[in-house]
């Protein structure tokens, strides 16, 4: 439902586009052309449909062990949460509830924060290979993939968490000036 | 683009780099431990500093969370007109640290679906068309009810929202620059702090009114309010206002990054969560007298709060003072700024009886500001639902008891 909403909305967007900016050459001429390796490691985001995702692997075994070493400390033994510990469980209960983490609908949401944000001592230090591994074990302690599951650039995207349908995307379709939805609000 | 601007663009870069390395000389002369901004914060006369019989100052709840370095309240109650000091604004950071950032070495970069990716330079950035616009920044989570030690301070309640002038470039302006490809339908902001911040906007948004705004209330927006340059995105929920943004890619999906996917999305009873929630609702709050305040007597009072909408601007402020029952419409200041603070006023005489004082806002929309029992029936819910759920904008009602004390009577 979200894709067919994206489309509508992209549709409309690119109309309005074309009508109030028909010729879209620099006016100012500020800035400097970055190069494609500049543009290149900086495009780290890693949207749904996983087109960022690096090359690299890992299983739940590897995700045990980098668990163990670099998130142990701040996430607790079994990744629950305690009051000092950030919990990591549940990503993906039936019936979304409000603790940290558990409303997650896409599992490349997980990966691009683990890569951009972890360990908080050292963010973005991860290797990719630590980043698919530490990925599969939290959705392995989330029952959302088996201990067998290999987790890289292909089937990551492809997995499909337990509350995907359960999100309503309230405002995609928004315009400049229109009034909200009724019932809209709070 | 011809040579010729290509050899303006090496004169200015060549002119630009002397002066940075002048920059550069002077602050190393003070000691590379030393920014220039200590020495000058020590001196009181170079930057002026508030009387010493004033305390209004930012509050914390005191409960931040393991990713939050700062959860700090304005103090609505002590401030007058619409404009928030800027060390005042609230301060609500999903981050791992403050990044403290050399506007000489700060860059913007601008790539995705777009023709010409560029980067800008701080100076670059201050050579566009700049304009300066009064915004108002409300975290989504603010106005949960009964916040802090007895819910009764309208700062920890409801201290999560702030208005600025803010000064810059429009993204627009930027994105044309760039020339943005067909198909492209969002873009993903990026900060520079050490968790890369990120948030989606669509793309309507960013070609509308959003703003890259390396200054606030006249003077360079301050470390924790995103210096050298932040987004604003006027009306929305302050979360999307991208702070310390290093980069913008155009895309055609959202990132759904860990801080929208799903942890902004409020849940409801039936079990769906709503996503993607980005205009505030209207909102209006009774900022003097209120909770904890107490009257010293009966007699003239000047009701006064502050109202704000996603919805534009502020068309009208009702007040009550008998818990509902009546409104009358109250003064607003003028001019109204759209996606701004609106200061309201209201006469009134106590007569030393029990009152309960509350507002309600209408926008240019034409929504109502609707209480806690309408905003509950609306998503079948109980009142308590909102204990835990983001974008409440019930109308906040102050009991005035007989002994002059103010206390929250929302439930």
């Amino acid at each position: 439902m979200r894709c067919s909403r994206l489309l509508t909305a992209t549709a409309a967007l690119v109309l309005s586009a074309s009508v109030t900016a028909p010729a879209q050459g620099p006016t100012y001429r500020l800035g400097t052309t970055p190069s494609a390796e500049e543009i290149r490691v900086r495009d780290t985001a890693v949207s749904p449909g996983g087109k960022a995702l690096p090359p690299g692997s890992g299983t739940v075994k590897q995700g045990a062990l980098v668990y163990a070493q670099k998130c142990q400390t701040c996430h607790g033994p079994n990744g629950t949460g305690t009051r000092l510990h950030r919990g990591l469980i549940p990503l993906g209960n039936a019936k979304p509830v409000k603790i940290e983490g558990s409303l997650v609908p896409y599992a490349t949401t997980v990966w691009d924060f683990v890569n951009r944000a972890m360990p908080s001592t050292k963010p973005g230090s991860l290797t990719p290979d630590e980043v698919y591994a530490a990925t599969a074990f939290v959705l392995f302690l989330n029952d959302v993939i088996e201990e067998s599951d290999i987790l890289d650039a292909t089937t990551l995207p492809n997995i499909r968490m337990p509350n995907r349908d359960n999100f309503l995307a309230v405002e995609i379709d928004w315009k400049p000036g229109q009034r909200r939805p009724l019932g809209h609000y709070p | 683009m011809g040579s010729h601007h290509h050899s303006d663009r090496r004169q200015f870069l060549a002119e630009g780099a002397a002066l940075a390395s002048l920059a550069v000389g002077a602050v190393q002369s003070v000691g590379a431990q030393t920014p220039q901004s200590d020495a000058r914060l020590k001196d009181n006369l170079a930057y002026g500093q508030p009387s010493r019989f004033d305390n209004t100052v930012r509050r914390s709840l005191g409960s931040a969370t393991p990713i939050t370095d700062t959860a700090l309240t304005t103090p609505l109650q002590d401030l007058d007109g619409i404009i928030t000091p800027s060390g005042l604004h609230f301060l609500m950071d999903h981050v791992n640290g403050i990044p403290d950032i050399d506007p000489a070495q700060h860059r913007l970069l601008m790539h995705g679906m777009v023709d010409r990716p560029l980067t800008f330079t701080m100076d670059e950035l201050r050579r566009f068309p700049s304009v300066s616009r009064v915004y108002f920044l409300e975290c989504n989570a603010n106005s949960r009810p009964l916040r802090g030690p007895n819910g009764d301070s309208v700062q920890l309640v409801h201290g999560r929202t702030s208005c600025s002038e803010w000064t810059g470039v429009l993204l627009s302006v930027l994105l044309k620059e760039c020339g943005v490809q067909s198909g492209a339908s969002w873009v993903i902001a990026e900060g520079s702090d050490a968790n890369k911040y990120t948030m989606s906007i669509p793309l309507v948004k960013a070609m509308d009114d959003t703003l890259v705004a390396y200054a606030q209330n006249g003077e360079p927006v301050r470390p924790h309010n995103g210096h050298p340059v932040r987004l604003v995105v006027p009306g929305w929920e302050a979360i999307r206002a991208v702070k310390w943004l290093s980069r913008i890619a155009v895309v055609d999906q959202p990132a759904m990054a860990w801080h929208e996917a799903g942890n902004n999305a409020d849940t409801r009873p039936d079990g769906k969560a709503l996503g993607f929630r980005f205009a505030l609702g209207p909102k209006s709050i009774i900022t003097r007298p209120s909770g904890g305040h107490r009257l010293p007597g009966r007699g003239f009072y000047e009701i006064t709060g502050l109202a704000w909408t996603g919805g534009g601007a502020v068309r009208r402020v009702d007040v009550s003072v008998d818990g509902g029952r009546t409104y009358k419409e109250a003064q607003l200041q003028q001019p109204v700024h759209r996606y701004a603070h609106t200061r309201f006023r209201f006469a009134w005489e106590w007569n030393g009886e029990q009152a309960v004082l509350q507002s309600r806002c209408t926008d240019e929309q034409g929504e109502v500001q609707p209480t806690i029992a309408e905003a509950a029936k609306v998503l079948g819910v109980t009142p308590e639902y909102f204990f835990q759920a983001d974008h409440f904008n019930g109308i906040q009602p102050w009991k005035v008891n007989q002994d002059g004390s103010i206390q929250n009577a929302l439930l």
